[in-house]
């Protein structure tokens, strides 16, 4: 039983790294049908951002040694000025072109973020050590929890709750939920198209900033990769959640971290390294039942 | 008489590109050189991948980034059927008596390169093109992710992170040519079948195709499955031409060259696939002197390769969408092409929402 309830923690803080990339991604596509392949080469770049640039294999730190008041908001507003001009320069002048379109340049644009960090950095993984106290265990009773899953989990709620107050309470946040519903609609109605989407591109780098920093805390280790497992894992669960549909995206990150740990602690040890493909496999059964996901969003199906 | 002209105006297009391959071929080998032939060798195999993943792309127009794990599933299918059987049973154990204690000739594993490939492509693609464009992309892309850790970790298959040795290789610049030959053919003859204008109706208007009769999973299965073959025959090519396998190229850079060369040209004719990979190979070629500083004065540092190539592809997406063929295809006369549709600017140009 022990056993169980310490899988179910490991699922919640896995299924909230999943859930809050999961948001940034599903945030972009409800207003701009934009599928952001790029998304997960922010989070690479949020770590990175880290340490000083240069091609030598021990990384030393930088902004990761800053205070954590000073840290918290200069990777912040790296990540969301990258976003910003991933928009500016690819995504603008798509603004008219199609959903495959615009996935082919996202992927693009993730290609050279990659080798950009490959240029800067080097191609071989860095080890790094950020807050290292994070690591310990606390005990509760017989349980044994990793105090880095507890913040995962307290970060991942706090940053829910805060994006649903803007996205209710706020004026833009209004704005950029009639921009999902209907862009020409809204735009129509005043709202402005690009400021709203630069602001949806600016919450998706926080999203992706806090992933970042949580995810190379617990990991300990930079590849210029290591956002794209991460980011794939989103992509699906916002398929599985319902596209279009931010509870949706909530609800399948953490239905796919569910799914992951518990392949993990349950699967026989030999097959342990197909974890990923039962994974996938599991994601392609329950799509062959409910093709809309489980939370379908109610606009997805186009008007003729 | 009437009959042997319309026969000439529907087969200009393959023959031309068929011929348009040759000369950069004859071009190419007129310097000597075993780089060059080598650039002209790899050049063939990648017009038969990205011919294959146009099948499926162009006619369809839905976005895979999985096509290239069917050139990984060929390239071991072949490397299982032609590789020496001491290695094979040595590190191979797995393989099933059939395969570790024969060696088969090179048109045997070919087929065999295509033909399991397209039994998977059929499984898949059974499941996935049931579901919208964006959700099918997406599931291709995790496709690529699956077939790679399998790969990478099935030890007694396929050798795991060590590599399979001893593949003869048999594939030069000509070989990979009737290869591509073969392709480019049986991609004509798929689109400009009913079954392939049947897929293209559903892509440029996916409502009106299906209220005109069109059962949309079964025309994208189809295309799915032959352009797993070509794929996966491309694979097999690619094994045979290197003579070592890993699984490590099989995987994101791969997938966006592929991708890149089908943009470039432009995704929705066969033309633009054949002229992408033509164009793109030049570009990188020229990006790799410039690399090797071999081009006098200007050296770009490592990786500008890449960084070029990426910033290439969006530049065209912004500036000519329908890449450089425009989405037409290459011919000599007969302006109306009865048996194949227009270019579907409409398609491109239509509002996102």
């Amino acid at each position: 039983m022990i056993g169980f309830i310490q899988n179910l923690i490991d699922a919640l803080s896995l299924g909230g790294l999943y859930a809050l990339t999961a948001l940034g991604i599903g945030l972009l596509f409800g207003i701009l049908r934009l599928i952001n392949l790029a998304h997960g080469d922010l989070i690479s770049v949020a770590a990175y951002a880290l340490i000083v640039p240069s091609v030598d294999v021990t990384a030393r730190m930088f902004i990761g040694d800053f205070n954590i008041l000073f840290l918290l908001p200069s990777i912040a507003l790296i990540v969301i000025l990258l976003a910003l001009a991933t928009d500016l320069m690819a995504f603008r002048p798509l603004r008219k072109a199609t959903t495959p379109t615009l996935m082919i340049a996202s992927f693009a644009v993730s290609y050279i973020i990659q080798n950009g960090i490959l240029m800067i950095y080097g191609s071989r993984p860095k080890a790094i050590n950020l807050w290292g106290a994070a690591n310990q265990q606390i005990q509760v009773g017989d349980l044994r929890v990793p105090l880095l899953q507890v913040i995962t989990v307290v970060v991942t709620i706090a940053l829910m709750v805060g994006l649903s107050l803007f996205l209710s309470k706020t004026r833009y946040g209004v704005q950029m939920r009639a921009a999902a519903e209907d862009f020409r609609m809204a735009q129509y109605l005043g709202v402005k198209g690009n400021f709203v989407i630069g602001i949806a591109f600016a919450i998706s780098g926080i999203l992706a900033a806090a992933v970042g920093l949580l995810y190379v805390t617990q990991s300990g280790s930079l590849s210029h990769t290591m956002g794209v497992p991460l980011a794939l894992f989103a992509f699906v669960a916002v398929v599985v959640g319902g596209m279009g549909s931010l509870p949706g995206a909530v609800v399948g990150g953490f239905a796919i971290g569910f799914v992951v740990t518990m392949l993990q602690a349950y699967l026989p040890p030999d097959l342990r390294v197909f974890r990923d493909a039962f994974a996938f496999a599991i994601v392609i059964l329950v799509l062959l039942f409910r093709p809309q996901g489980l939370i379908p969003a109610r606009n997805v199906i186009e008007r003729v | 008489m009437d009959r042997i002209l319309s026969n000439i105006r529907t087969l200009q297009t393959p023959v031309l590109l068929i011929v348009l391959l040759a000369i950069v071929s004859g071009l190419a080998s007129l310097t000597g050189s075993d780089a060059m032939a080598t650039t002209i060798a790899e050049m063939m195999i990648r017009v038969v991948v990205v011919v294959g993943l146009y099948v499926f792309i162009g006619n369809s127009g839905i976005i895979s980034f999985g096509h290239i794990s069917f050139m990984c599933i060929g390239a071991y299918a072949a490397a299982w059927m032609t590789a020496a059987p001491t290695f094979k049973q040595i590190m191979l154990g797995g393989l099933p008596a059939w395969l570790q204690t024969e060696q088969y000739p090179f048109l045997v594993a070919m087929a065999f390169a295509a033909v399991l490939p397209a039994i998977v492509g059929l499984a898949l693609g059974g499941a996935i093109t049931r579901l919208g464009g964006i959700a099918c992309s997406i599931a291709t892309f995790a496709f690529l992710m699956i077939t790679n850790s399998v790969y990478a970790n099935w030890d007694s298959v396929t050798a795991g992170v060590s590599s399979i040795i001893g593949i003869p290789t048999l594939v030069g610049p000509w070989v990979a040519w009737v290869f591509a030959g073969v392709a480019i053919l049986a991609a004509w003859f798929y689109q400009i079948s009913r079954h392939g204008l049947m897929l293209r109706a559903t892509r440029d208007d996916p409502v009106a195709a299906q209220a005109s009769g069109i059962n949309l999973v079964k025309a994208r299965l189809g295309a799915f499955v032959l352009s797993a073959a070509l794929v996966g025959l491309g694979g097999g090519l690619y094994a045979q031409f290197l003579g070592i396998l890993t699984v490590d190229p099989f995987y994101l850079g791969l997938t966006f060259i592929t991708l890149a060369m089908l943009v470039v040209g432009g995704m929705s004719s066969l033309t633009g696939a054949v002229i992408g990979v033509i164009g793109v190979t030049i570009i990188v070629e020229l990006l790799r002197m410039f690399e090797r500083g071999s081009m006098g004065p200007i050296t770009l540092p490592p990786g500008s390769q890449e960084l070029g190539l990426g910033i290439l592809m969006a530049l065209i997406l912004v500036l000519r969408p329908t890449g450089l063929s425009g989405g037409r295809e290459l011919k000599l006369f007969g302006r109306s092409r009865p048996a194949a549709p227009a270019a579907p600017e409409a398609a491109q140009a239509a509002p996102a929402e």
